[in-house]
């Protein structure tokens, strides 16, 4: 629907942008101040930049959360695209409706209850075949597929309805097995998609604090642990700087993942140009 | 009562091998299962399991070990004991003053919440919707963004906005408005700022979306026949958009009642939710029946909002 937008809607619009934009861009001016004290404003300074790298604590969050983030997003990718395609191109299948419903309840599913079952599940688990032996990696890693897998499929599942199934009709008629549709018609399209669910999840593992928090054993902090612990406490001019790099970091990965988007569209649109081409 | 108890017992194990059985003959018909087959198993194992754990837990009795609960199989044995136990975690936490305080504050707070977004949000989308093809994609990627920054610094960057010695009493006071500065942060006013600063864009975004589907011949038929501007909106825009109302309330209800780092970081030792409860209530005193009694009743609470919003996802996918 496109209309007249009157001065109320736009003084609105101006409101809420000013509300989502001035906490952070004041973040960031504030990891520039060469104050100790966040909000005194002391002049601009690297002072907290250099705070940052040097210390080792951060490192390894970082080191950590990255790692745990990439194997994340490939594993939720993979299941995810799976799920993806058993949901919209399996037709009815057993056990259909349950599967769809714990695909989409992670979704809605409250953080603290997500990372309450979890950690009862690997303390159960221990006592059962004794692993996991220790909480750490692989247990935040196990949580995050978990509920970034769900993402991934809803991604997946919109590509492959907005994809149509003409070309893949077209090459079963044409004499190609089921299997060789998959990987070579209906994959390939999907790659954006699945790029762009890689990205999601990847991000949301990078995100998450409640969830890796009771999942985590002894030692084993990610990133948005040790910011937590900090600023628990009170503002911290270094949080400041490492926010701001964050921010930067998300921002390449949201250009990274604008530009994909603006592909897969434009892919699609050539593809219906040749799919009506063909129907004309 | 040692019936009830064996009625009671979750059995995730004997439904599940049924299904094993059944997926396992499936891999050697057709390849297409295994697909279904290894997300299913990891959902299965990861995702639903763990609940029947968590309601286990919530029926068993604290004791001074690792890990901090009755055993399952001490559990069976003792059936009628035990059932008073079942009981006891879930009567404490519904009689004692504190749990339920807490649940209550929880839901109004999340409740004042989603209204507060829904105001803010509703003329927002509504002002996207009616912008031209660039500023409404320009407008939307501005919605995104923040959305895709960290959650926790965005929770952060308030605390210094609404700190005592913070950016916003210093402006205050520099203006000479006030001269004492304001306390903000550590209370449930930063506590509602927070919940809808991060909870917004989760309205606007459903909003839009239905908004964007309206017909706007709608709007000028009803103008052409007399109706003033208020009128029309009350009348065709607003029943119109219920669908996109509901599903943004929902995502941002539900979440926020669960909500556990605002609460936290914004509201200090000052305001009750229960998700912060849960999550001290099992690290600080490791009372984990308790602590999984409380899942399962803020899980019961929201099961409702839950349901209608997946009845709604799949209304709308079935549209498309």
């Amino acid at each position: 629907m496109y209309g007249k937008r009157s001065r109320f809607l736009s003084v609105m619009l101006a409101f809420g942008l000013a509300f989502f934009y001035i906490p952070i861009i004041l973040l960031v001016i504030y990891s520039f101040n060469y104050s100790k004290l966040v909000p005194v404003w002391g002049g601009w300074s690297l002072r907290w930049y250099e705070v940052l790298f040097k210390s080792e604590e951060v490192w390894n969050a970082v080191t950590l959360s990255l790692q745990i983030a990439v194997v994340n997003a490939t594993f939720a990718t993979l299941l995810g695209t799976l799920a993806g395609l058993a949901m919209v191109r399996f037709g009815r299948f057993r056990g259909r409706t349950l599967f769809g419903g714990m695909l989409v309840a992670p979704l809605v599913m409250p953080e603290v209850i997500t990372g309450l079952s979890l950690l009862v599940l690997f303390i159960t688990l221990k006592q059962l075949i004794g692993w996991p032996a220790e909480r750490g990696f692989t247990t935040i890693t196990i949580a995050h597929i978990t509920f970034s897998l769900s993402y991934v499929a809803v991604i997946v599942q919109a590509r492959l309805t907005g994809m149509g199934q003409t070309l893949e009709e077209a090459a079963s008629d044409l004499g190609a097995k089921p299997f060789k549709v998959l990987t070579a018609i209906t994959l390939p399209r999907l790659a954006p998609g699945m790029i762009s669910g890689w990205l999601l999840a990847f991000t949301l593992s990078l995100d998450d604090l409640v969830i890796a928090s009771f999942v985590t054993g002894p030692g084993a902090n990610t990133l948005p642990i040790l910011i937590f612990s900090r600023i628990r406490l009170g503002l911290r001019p270094d949080i400041n700087a490492l926010a701001t790099m964050i921010i930067l970091f998300v921002a390449v990965c949201v250009a990274i993942a604008a530009l994909l988007m603006f592909y897969q569209q434009k892919r699609q649109e050539l593809d219906q140009q040749i799919a009506d081409r063909g129907n004309a | 009562m040692s019936d009830t108890s064996t009625d009671m017992t979750p059995e995730p194990a004997a439904s599940q091998t049924g299904l094993f059985q059944q997926l396992a003959r499936r891999i050697q018909s057709r390849w297409r299962s295994i697909i279904v087959f290894v997300p299913y198993v990891w959902l299965l194992v990861f995702f639903l399991l763990p609940f029947f754990i968590v309601a286990k837990i919530s029926l068993a009795e604290i004791v001074i070990a690792s890990p901090p609960f009755s055993d399952m199989i001490e559990w069976t044995d003792e059936g009628v004991m035990n059932i008073r136990l079942v009981f006891d975690n879930f009567i404490y936490i519904l009689t004692d003053n504190l749990y339920y305080r807490t649940y209550f504050n929880s839901l109004k707070i999340s409740i004042i919440s989603t209204i507060a977004c829904l105001l803010i949000g509703y003329p927002m989308a509504y002002g996207i919707v009616r912008s031209g093809p660039v500023a409404k994609r320009l407008l939307l990627f501005a919605i995104i963004l923040p959305f895709w920054t960290s959650f926790l610094l965005r929770v952060y960057a308030w605390m210094g906005l609404l700190a005592d010695r913070g950016t916003i009493n210093n402006l205050l006071i520099s203006l000479g408005l006030i001269d004492e500065p304001v306390r903000m942060l550590y209370t449930e006013f930063a506590v509602y700022i927070g919940i809808v600063y991060t909870y917004l864009p989760f309205m606007i975004l459903p909003l839009y979306a239905n908004m964007e589907r309206l017909d706007n011949t709608l709007n000028e038929a009803a103008a052409d026949l007399g109706s003033r501007p208020v009128n029309t909106f009350l009348k065709v825009t607003l029943p119109l958009t219920i669908p996109g109302i509901v599903a943004g309330s929902l995502l941002v209800f539900i979440p926020a009642t669960g909500e556990y780092v605002i609460p936290d970081l914004l509201g200090g030792g000052n305001v009750l939710m229960i998700g912060r409860l849960l999550f001290n209530e099992f690290s600080a005193n490791t009372d984990w029946p308790v602590a999984s009694a409380v899942a399962i009743v803020l899980l019961f609470l929201l099961v409702l909002p839950m349901t209608i919003y997946q009845y709604f996802q799949g209304k709308a996918t079935e549209e498309q």
